[in-house]
């Protein structure tokens, strides 16, 4: 039995950064301008228009340099990053190592410093990696073009409604205005297709945990502009009739869009295109190693087939073959537009290359492999857990790829404590509290676990021992659970003044007008 | 908000000491007491008092911070006491039980402003109590009976405790619960014939889909709010409607400054009712080929057709055809059935079976569910 | 041959890999994948470059390629237009590669205090600059944030019709019709060519009952301030439209707060606050809204806001989760996802070093260098600089005509000379005949600019 060890996490108490003010402290001086340029220029800002001249200081704290230092490395010590704790909780998320060697990479003036308009030739290398990349994702998928401009699943997911949308028109066909996805895909499935403008009709999960082929055959027509859907979708289940959904969406005049957020089991086991679809997408800040950055820095490279390839957005990069020199390429008439500025976040793309690089075709198939061992592995642990069990499970003796959504629903009953209560509890062993799932909850008193490649056996049995730790409490100390966290950074908050008008505080300024002084 | 500064806050408990009797008998309920001796005499053992204990042991785990009512002997005091609770004592009671004395219990604690009001019991429990409160106060039922068609109840008891402490602890948001019978005498002939009685006010939070960031009660209401005025505005247009029971169908009607009847079938066309609470044969009258039928789950069990509404028989859904169905559902009350298909009953296995299948549901502006139907 | 551990996959050892099957009573890895068919099935080994599994290696291999771009601290550049160079300060840059926050991602209350604590704060900082008490987690960039403040106005005001001037940045502009264009009309409103400003008669013509809001930003892409935004937010507000405001919050320090000219919405970036620009991935949006309920209900971001814990701590959580795409799923308006949040707690970290003086004194040395520029470049033959007669802040658009050269011939043998010139506008905005667009910042010293100015003047001899 793994023994779990006595936690707590950093509680500095930290006051909020506008409460430490002390007025005439600096934290850093601008650089002083010479006084040739003062003598010419002059009191330039008085020289901007009355009434756009600010009239009021903004109500900035005032801190030291040391003071800011110290809060931003205080408040970092109170966050449960992946580089800290066992980050497997988090299913849909793909939390795994991000190696630090790629953060130097891309920290390098030759990543950090490039300005997104500089003339290509002073570009070689950064355009290299990613057109290089690209292939690469060309080979995983077996599509023929990727866009890295998409900042996450959700803008790729939209990218690629917005170029269905495109496509029916081109084709004079623009009545098809429905997209369809299911309950278990991402909500952005929906979500993006519906910001496009478009009808969204969900598909839901049949007995087995996923949409039944006669439920798509009832949900196509005319109308018909695509699908969105996610394999295996948040169960962990793969849909083994993927291929014929796809056909009978082919065969009413809709395109199919593979959302690979789940595809970390999947490096060369099987491929979205192989499987008969248009358009797909990866997350890099997923999948491919990148950080999640507080949730941040995200590409969501979306590819597609080459009949679909003129729709993809602006720039794209290109390799002259004659010269070998590589470009970026704005001339796309047909291209459905700008999604972000720029490029998305390059760096992004060159972390992932690197990642890539380092474990060639053969470590990016040992990546999936181990990914679903891992899963499987603490499946049996979770299982074995009085009150857990897995969902869709029943009848249905199939392994699940690289995450599963299990259900309290027993435990529940048995102690009437919520999943949520149980995930709160956990932090108070050091690890983040786990994801239940994306609204709606389907499964009862859901869990949703995803253990990537980059967690060990010990990481496995430590995050099982620690859920039967706090199941057994559930039966026997039902109020420490409930009551819970004692040992992380904060005590129990309701969360209700978060859905209050009168009370919700979402700047510094609001709370003082709403609550007074602290 | 420290603990200690929040006000000791009341809750009635109302335990209906025979309910869920039946059930173990096979007598498919327990609210007629010539029935009730014959399940004891068959050897059936009190079910509820169990119940309502288990709900309580999580409530003690706050005993300082709350106040009980409980109503007296095996109606909720003994239940109280024998999970360490004093409580204070709230009407009387005869040598056995009645509905008469649940309702007056209820009554009695609804008039002594409890925060909420917790009952033991089944849908009969939950009528009586209705019948007794009203809206005056929130009320959430702890499942012990045989039927539970309402949605009124908690997942299970330990989960009504869970359920009423976090209410009583925090927020105190309430949604509206379908509170329905079904007449006992008739499922016991294999006729089953429901019946819709009202609307109790019931922790947000019940559902057992409701976990910390599930729809609260005043979205669950938007959403309702943005669904009716979708259908009214652009799925239904000017031809005859029948629209059927339910918060979510009422807000179709809403949407078109109609006050729809809360039990009853309305009809509707050109914007305008042209018959209120209509029973079959003034449906019969009405319909047509066309006609359109607006109907949304009622109650916890799924049912879109045969309960609560069976004013829409086999006959008028015949005479509108069965395509003209339109089946309106908050993506909350579909996640709320776990999966589980949308249910139809029109007494017609035939019309039944034209019914069921893949179909499209509602479930707001712009948006449709592909869900499966059963009989 | 079993695959030989690797540094990343602990479970990659084949002992290992060997006992936990046995754990889990399977065969093989390949028994775990029963549930795809075969004929799904990728029959052959991924065709990848072969691994360059050592770090060494990978490093070298890496650093070689990406040693081949010249970047901004290897050249003089003077490009802007949506992504500038600025000072970034060193605690910047090491908060921003703290493990904790750098691999943290949805954490929330209790695991992630710290960071949902730097986020809220980072808000609560773009508060104080734009004087509004609800402020968004970011959006991907200033242009996502404006296409988001536009369809928020659509909404609130139950209109069809959103007026953003013709200056606004092309691929902004192309980011704003992608968004909007399935529920809004996108009306250009011209500006003078001579001035930069927006075309006051042009944009009265334009407002009807149908408009939802009109968008002016300070400064403005081709570096102008919109001196008349009061009036225009005047006239949208008699027109029953928002007024919404995009700002480069790096000119706070000396340009007024939104709300006090009319903004009913502002947006903008983050990336001058002591992001790196990567090629464009330092980019970060806000939307910054009145703290009213109806607005927040139409904001698609996520929200952070500030409570009370049961013992009294500060705790934080997301804000009316229910509005958001991830509940709402296909019956959302706007779509929600990860976006750029790292870069909102660096930029936080950077007003906070920078505090109110700091950032005045930041603003007024960038004025009083773009104005020294400007002034140097002016004196050149056939240089008009600055060609805009409006006030502008650090970007100015410098006209070439005079000198019968191109901008692409200009900044190309400025470019052989280790000088990047400013961005070329002379395809987006042919009215402004060759300009381009110069960027002035903080970064650049005296020396900078009269290099600037002397180089020129050889290129263009």
């Amino acid at each position: 039995m793994t023994r779990l060890r006595p936690f707590h996490q950093a509680s500095w108490n930290e006051p909020i950064l506008h409460e430490q003010t002390s007025p005439g402290e600096r934290g850093l001086l601008p650089p002083t301008v010479e006084p040739e340029i003062a003598a010419l220029a002059g009191d330039a800002s008085s020289a901007l228009p009355g009434e756009l001249r600010r009239s009021a200081p903004p109500g900035l704290p005032e801190l030291s340099q040391p003071q800011v230092l110290r809060h931003y490395l205080r408040l970092s010590q109170e966050t449960l990053g992946n580089d800290v704790n066992i980050h497997l909780g988090l299913g849909t998320c793909t939390m795994k190592y991000s190696p630090k060697v790629n953060e130097e990479l891309i920290r390098s003036h030759k990543v950090a410093d490039l300005h997104p308009l500089q003339d290509d030739e002073t570009l070689q290398g950064i355009l290299e990696a990613m057109w290089r990349f690209e292939r690469t994702l060309c080979e995983v998928s077996g599509m023929e073009r990727f866009t890295f401009q998409p900042g996450g699943g959700s803008q790729a997911v939209y990218a690629n409604a917005l170029m269905m949308r495109a496509y029916h028109a081109a084709r004079g066909e623009s009545q098809r205005d429905e997209i369809l996805t299911t309950i278990f895909s991402h909500p952005c499935d929906g979500a993006g297709p519906a910001t496009a403008g478009f009808k969204v009709v969900t598909v839901y999960a049949g007995e087995r945990g996923y949409p039944d082929v006669d439920a798509i055959r009832a949900a196509v027509s005319e109308r018909t502009a695509g699908l969105m859907i996610t394999n295996p979708e948040d169960t962990g289940i793969f849909n083994p009739h993927i291929d014929e959904i796809v056909e009978i969406v082919h065969d009413a005049g809709g395109l199919c869009h593979y959302d690979q957020a789940n595809a970390n089991g999947l490096f060369g086991i099987t491929r979205a295109r192989d499987a008969g679809f248009d358009l797909c997408q990866f997350n890099l800040h997923k999948t491919f190693s990148s950080p999640h950055c507080s949730m941040g820095m995200p590409v969501g490279a979306s590819g597609v087939t080459g009949e679909l390839a003129r729709f993809l957005p602006a720039p794209m990069v290109e390799r002259d073959g004659a010269s070998g020199r590589f470009y970026l390429d704005y001339d796309r008439p047909d291209s459905v537009g700008k999604l972000r500025a720029f490029h998305g976040v390059p760096a992004t793309v060159v972390r992932s290359y690197a990642w890539v690089l380092a474990l060639g075709g053969e470590g990016l198939r040992e990546v999936a492999e181990v990914a679903v061992l891992n899963n499987n592995y603490l499946a049996k642990k979770v299982a074995e857990i009085p009150g857990i069990e897995i969902s869709f499970a029943e009848g249905n003796s199939d392994r699940r790829l690289e995450q599963i959504r299990y259900s309290l629903e027993r435990l529940q009953q048995e102690t009437g404590l919520s999943t949520l209560d149980v995930a709160r509890r956990t932090v108070d062993f050091g690890v983040s509290q786990y994801f239940p799932s994306h609204e709606p909850w389907i499964v009862a008193e859901p869990m949703t676990l995803e253990p990537a490649e980059t967690v060990s056996r010990a990481d496995l049995d430590t995050y099982a021992a620690i859920l039967a730790r706090v199941a057994k409490e559930a039966r026997e100390e039902p109020e420490l659970v409930r009551s819970s966290p004692h040992r992380s950074t904060v005590h129990y908050m309701d969360p209700e003044p978060h859905n209050d008008p009168e009370r919700w505080a979402l700047t510094w300024r609001a709370w003082q007008r709403k609550h007074g002084e602290g | 908000m420290p603990e200690a500064e929040r006000a000791a806050r009341r809750v009635g408990l109302v335990v209906n000491p025979v309910a869920g009797v039946g059930g173990r008998a096979a007598l498919k309920g327990s609210d007629d007491p010539v029935l009730v001796a014959l399940a004891r005499e068959r050897g059936a053992e009190q079910v509820s008092p169990g119940r309502a204990e288990q709900a309580l042991e999580v409530l003690a785990s706050d005993g300082d911070g709350l106040e009980l009512l409980a109503a007296p002997g095996e109606m909720g005091e003994r239940e109280a006491r024998a999970r360490g609770f004093d409580p204070v004592v709230v009407g009387t009671i005869g040598e056995a039980t009645t509905a008469a004395d649940t309702r007056a219990a209820a009554a009695a604690m609804a008039d002594a402003g409890v925060d909420l009001l917790l009952f033991a019991g089944g849908d009969g429990t939950a009528v009586d109590v209705l019948r007794a409160i009203g809206d005056r106060v929130p009320a959430l039922g702890i499942p012990a009976g045989v039927k539970m068609h309402s949605a009124v109840f908690a997942v299970n008891p330990r989960g009504a405790g869970e359920v009423a402490l976090r209410f009583l602890r925090g927020n105190g948001a309430v949604g509206e619960g379908e509170v329905m019978d079904v007449d006992e005498a008739a499922l016991r002939e294999g006729v089953v014939s429901a019946r819709l009685h009202g609307y109790l006010r019931v922790p947000a939070s019940a559902s057992r889909v409701q976990g910390g960031k599930a729809r609260s009660a005043p979205s669950e209401r938007a959403a309702q709010e943005a669904l009716g005025r979708y259908v009214a505005g652009e799925v239904l247009g000017d031809g005859l409607y029948l629209v059927g029971p339910g918060t979510t169908t009422r807000a179709v009607l809403a949407a078109l400054g109609l006050e729809k009847t809360l039990l009853g079938i309305d009809a509707v066309r050109g914007g305008r009712l042209v018959a209120i609470d209509a029973d079959e044969r003034t449906l019969l009258d009405l319909a047509g080929p066309g006609t359109k039928v607006v109907v949304t789950p009622v109650g916890g069990q799924g049912f879109v057709l045969g309960r609560g509404n069976q004013q829409l028989s086999a006959r008028v859904l015949r005479r509108c055809g069965p395509a003209n169905v339109v089946v309106v559902a908050t993506e909350a009350k579909l996640a709320a059935l776990g999966g589980r298909p949308l249910l139809v009953d029109t007494g017609d296995p035939e019309l039944d079976a034209e019914l069921s299948g893949f179909r499209r549901v509602i479930t707001g502006p712009g948006r449709e569910v592909v869900y499966r139907v059963s009989s | 041959m079993p695959y030989t551990a690797h540094p990343y996959i602990p479970n990659s050892v084949p002992r290992i890999k060997e006992e936990m099957l046995r754990e889990i009573g399977a065969a093989s890895i390949e028994e775990l994948y029963g549930a795809i068919p075969a004929r799904l099935r990728l029959d052959r080994p991924l065709d990848l470059p072969p691994p360059l599994a050592s770090e060494a290696n990978l490093r070298r291999h890496l650093e070689g390629l990406l040693d081949t771009n010249r970047s901004c601290k290897e050249t003089l550049s003077f490009l802007g237009g949506g992504c500038w160079p600025h000072y970034v300060p060193a605690v910047c840059d090491e908060i921003a590669s703290r493990g904790e926050f750098l691999t943290a991602y949805y954490g929330e209350t209790y695991s992630d205090h710290g960071k949902m604590q730097a986020l809220f704060e980072g808000a609560s900082m773009l508060g104080d600059l734009v004087e509004l008490d609800a402020v968004s987690q970011p959006t991907y960039d200033w242009g996502t944030a404006a296409a988001t403040a536009l369809s928020m106005a659509g909404r609130l005001t139950g209109r069809g019709k959103v007026l953003v001037p013709e200056s606004v940045a092309p691929e902004r502009r192309s980011v704003i019709h992608g968004y909007c264009d399935a529920s809004l009309d996108v009306v250009e409103v011209p500006f003078e060519p001579g001035s930069g400003l927006l075309d006051l008669e042009a944009l009265r013509s334009l407002l009807d009952s149908d408009t939802a809001a009109v968008y002016v930003e300070n400064p403005g892409y081709l570096g102008t301030i919109e001196t008349r935004s009061a009036r225009i937010a005047e006239l949208a507000h008699e027109a029953g439209a928002l007024a919404v405001v995009g700002v480069d919050p790096i000119s706070l320090g000396v340009l007024e707060a939104p709300p006090r000219y009319g903004a009913d919405l502002v947006c903008g970036e983050l990336q001058p606050l002591g992001i790196h620009m990567g090629f464009g991935g330092g980019l970060a949006g806000f939307v910054a809204m009145p703290d009213e309920e109806r607005f927040i209900a139409e904001c698609p971001t996520f929200l952070i806001g500030l409570a009370k814990t049961s013992q009294g701590e500060w705790g934080f959580g997301e804000v009316v989760w229910e509005r958001m795409s991830y509940v709402t799923r296909g019956d959302s308006s706007e779509y929600a996802g990860t976006t750029q949040n790292l870069w909102l707690i660096v930029a936080g970290v950077y007003l906070a070093l920078l505090g109110p003086r700091g950032l005045a004194e930041l603003g007024e040395g960038i004025t009083q260098r773009a104005r020294y520029a400007a002034a140097k470049l002016g004196e050149l033959p056939g240089v008009e600089a600055p060609a805009l007669s409006g006030p502008f802040f650090k970007e100015l658009v410098v006209r070439f005509d005079g000198t019968g050269k191109t901008v692409a011939e200009v900044n190309r043998t400025l470019l052989d000379r280790g000088i990047h010139g400013g961005v070329d506008l002379s395809a987006a905005y042919p009215q402004l005949g060759q300009s381009a667009l110069y960027c002035v910042t903080e970064v650049h010293t005296k020396p900078d600019i009269d290099r600037l100015v002397e180089t020129l003047s050889e290129v263009i001899a």
